[in-house]
């Protein structure tokens, strides 16, 4: 008898005090969803502290990213949407907002403007990809390789990753066909300009795989950005690519024997939505969230912890150092007139229309 | 006595084909490690048989042997890779030298019935290769990760300091950004809400529903059963789709009707989803030492005046208590390892520990997840030490042996 009692005391205390926990934030709580890692970790500390801070806001962080848009879809059909605001890369943003899954915000009232008055639609500029979008950061996917496994001549050139004579051993690429695709046609001659007029035809397909086939065998493929940098840290790959926040980590923070290849970088976008569907309460917070998370001062204070591009403008010169490391951080953006000598520009239109076909071509090529 | 001991010696090749198999798979290891694995088998078999040849045929003397293979792969594997070289390397001399002179001198027949076979021989020491061979699979991959949760540096890789045994590779920082990090914190206070509460549901309702369904006179009692022990059979990732919208529905009812908090609103969902999926391990376990229970007791308590309730909890339960304390440690290991159904039912508030490791294998390969594992397993193991402490001093009391 006294067992039962135990237990039903200890049941009824334990919820009473989930209760009591959960009131005294109730009022002011709101779930953001971002990637994880280092990338959360600076948004944590340019963002939520800040405006927890300001605003006494609790900020619950989320990891799901990866599959923000699958999520999005049920919890939207189960009507139960328990994300207050949504990071996800730009061509995500593009989808969620064709499906109605994303709400409009409208920049030049919604958003803060520059210091100087400036708009925040002339702010952004052309990186406004889609009116459910508020882009963050600009990032590239690029290439790190181990300085003590390549031989006596550095790679400084895309097509090392091509060429497995001069640069024999693994290299490690993502899954999937985007930015695949497009370095195998650099470097099968085809000019910068034309690269997704070829892939667009079935010929040009046929052709980036042919030139992806010759070096099939001397390659890991990733799913995760986490996994390149292990496997460059195991020496398992000689230069694989990812994005160029998780090298930096690696080469500055990690002091691991890496470099960065950034020929033929590809540029992306990635910031903030706001699902639809939300009650009144919750958009005017998330919108409070975004207006204030978005500003110049917070864009560049970002860059302080991760070595991505701030998104606006205005928020260029105030790039910093980094603030553990100390060293100016500048040099280590993608967009730094030094690095960015040979860029490739990510099509987001190409991709919205082929990705279906391109993907199950890719994914049976890569089967074979 | 020893003297006495008759002392049968082997052929050689006998000899060389148990060594040379050890050499050889020994070998394995070392070649892969070092780009070829063929040749490190050759190079590892031969090495013993030609060790074996000379020690049979030119030394013999034991001691002399034993001593010069345990020293000289110690010295070889010092030469060849420092400090872990050397202990490898000793380690294979010394029971590759003790292996020779066991096979050759028959030693092995020493602690086996004389009347055995030599196939006999041969199979009674393959049943115990093989026994070695299981445990061995079974515990390495915990023990590799003990080390690795040591590591100075973010990644899954034993650094040429860890090797070197310096203590400049090796550092607590990932135990210290475990109790430190809020969101490790957060989930590893959420799973200790959360597995408690569905496992106290589980064992009640699960006790319940066996003792129900053992008697005889319920009516479609196997239906019953096979619908309750569904959550087993069903693969868990369509019973977590199918959970996500069951329970946003009722989520949303006790939300806007009922007015209760999101936040209690989410545990209430991920403890009842968890409860579901502990309850058929304790109706499994419990329907089974109800078998052995001797159904006359309860006859016998009614008889003296004791009602139902009384009945069970001073007749039945302390002699189920065993099924149904395992039954309850099946559930609570259940709820603490789910990581599939709470990404449904579970919104980030209720983030449990899996969910924290899933999310941190697959974004930063951050071997946190290695010091929590290590955290885990040296919890389980004190848990499972207690009960079974518990169980023997129970035991003696009731003046059984332990056994």
């Amino acid at each position: 008898m006294k067992f039962t009692k135990t237990l039903l005391a200890t049941t009824a205390l334990t919820m009473v005090a989930g209760v009591a926990g959960a009131d005294d934030h109730m009022a002011s709580e709101m779930t953001i969803v971002s990637w994880g890692g280092a990338y959360s970790k600076s948004q944590l500390k340019a963002y939520h502290e800040p405006y927890s801070a300001k605003t006494g806001v609790n900020i619950i962080n989320d990891d799901s990213s990866a599959e923000a848009v699958a999520k999005l879809r049920a919890m939207n059909e189960a009507g139960n949407v328990t994300w207050d605001v949504v990071d996800v890369v730009a061509a995500d943003a593009i989808r969620l907002c064709d499906e109605g899954l994303a709400m409009e915000i409208d920049a030049d009232t919604q958003l803060a403007d520059a210091p100087d008055g400036t708009k925040a639609s002339e702010d952004f500029g052309d990186l406004l990809v889609s009116d459910c979008f508020i882009p963050q950061i600009v990032y590239s996917t690029t290439f790190g390789y181990r300085t003590d496994l390549v031989g006596d001549t550095a790679p400084t050139d895309i097509c090392a990753v091509f060429d497995t004579d001069a640069y024999p051993g693994k290299r490690s690429l993502e899954k999937r066909p985007i930015n695949n695709m497009e370095w195998a046609l650099l470097c099968d001659g085809v000019a910068k300009d034309e690269v997704y007029d070829v892939l667009a035809t079935e010929e040009g397909q046929d052709k980036a795989l042919a030139k992806l086939d010759t070096i099939k065998d001397s390659v890991i493929w990733w799913s995760a950005g986490a996994d390149t940098p292990q496997l460059l840290a195991d020496g398992e790959v000689i230069m694989g690519s990812t994005y160029n926040g998780r090298l930096f980590s690696v080469i500055e923070e990690q002091k691991q024997p890496v470099a960065m290849l950034w020929d033929a970088q590809v540029f992306d976008l990635d910031g903030w939505i706001i699902p639809a569907g939300l009650s009144d309460e919750r958009k005017a917070r998330a919108l409070d969230y975004i207006m204030f998370a978005t500003d110049t001062q917070r864009l560049a204070d970002q860059s302080k912890y991760i070595a991505y591009g701030p998104a606006r403008l205005s928020s260029a010169p105030l790039v910093d150092k980094h603030e553990e490391l100390g060293i100016a951080m500048a040099p280590h953006m993608p967009t730094d007139p030094e690095n960015a000598k040979n860029t490739f520009l990510y099509n987001y239109e190409f991709w919205a229309d082929y990705r279906d076909d391109i993907d199950a071509k890719f994914q049976a090529w890569l089967a074979k | 006595m020893a003297a006495l001991t008759p002392i049968f010696r082997k052929p050689f090749w006998l000899v060389a084909l148990v060594v040379g198999l050890f050499g050889g798979f020994i070998g394995l290891f070392v070649g892969t490690a070092n780009g070829s694995g063929p040749l490190g088998v050759l190079i590892g078999a031969a090495l013993l048989i030609v060790l074996a040849w000379f020690y049979i045929y030119v030394l013999k003397d034991e001691r002399a042997g034993r001593g010069i293979t345990f020293a000289g792969l110690g010295i070889a594997g010092f030469a060849a890779a420092g400090m872990p070289g050397l202990v490898l390397g000793a380690i294979f001399g010394a029971i590759g030298g003790w292996m020779i002179y066991w096979m050759y001198e028959g030693r092995y027949r020493a602690y086996v019935p004389p009347y055995l076979t030599p196939g006999q021989v041969l199979w009674h020491f393959a049943f115990r290769v093989i026994c070695g061979a299981i445990f061995v699979f079974l515990i390495t991959p915990i023990l590799v990760v003990l080390p690795l949760s040591f590591n100075a540096q973010d990644f899954f890789t034993f650094t040429p300091e860890m090797l070197r045994f310096d203590p400049e590779g090796y550092s607590l920082k990932h135990y210290r950004d475990f109790f430190s990090n809020n969101e490790w914190q957060r989930s590893f206070k959420n799973s200790l809400i959360i597995a408690p509460i569905a496992t106290i549901i589980s064992v009640s309702l699960g006790t319940l529903a066996a003792i129900g369904l053992s008697q005889s006179h319920v009516p479609g009692r196997r239906a019953i059963m096979a619908i309750l022990i569904s959550p087993m059979i069903v693969p868990l990732i369509i019973s977590a789709t199918g959970m996500f919208f069951f329970y946003s529905q009722i989520g949303n009812w006790m939300e806007s009707t009922l007015g209760l908090d999101k936040n209690l609103v989410g545990y209430i969902k991920v403890v009842l989803a968890h409860a579901v999926l502990g309850i058929p391990f304790v109706i499994i376990t419990v329907t089974a030492t109800l078998v052995g229970f001797d159904r006359s007791l309860t006859r016998a308590a009614a008889n003296m005046g004791a009602d139902p309730v009384t009945t069970f909890f001073r007749v039945q339960m302390p002699l189920i208590l065993p099924g149904v304390i395992s039954g309850g440690l099946f559930a609570f290991i259940t709820s603490f390892d789910e990581v599939v159904v709470v990404l449904f039912v579970g919104s980030a508030s209720q983030k449990t520990l899996p969910w924290q490791m899933f999310t941190g294998l697959r974004e930063q390969i951050s071997p946190t997840i290695l010091a929590v594992a290590t955290i885990l397993v040296c919890i389980s193991i004190a848990l499972l030490t207690t009960l079974e402490m518990l169980r023997r001093r129970s035991e003696r009391l009731r003046g059984m042996s332990p056994g």
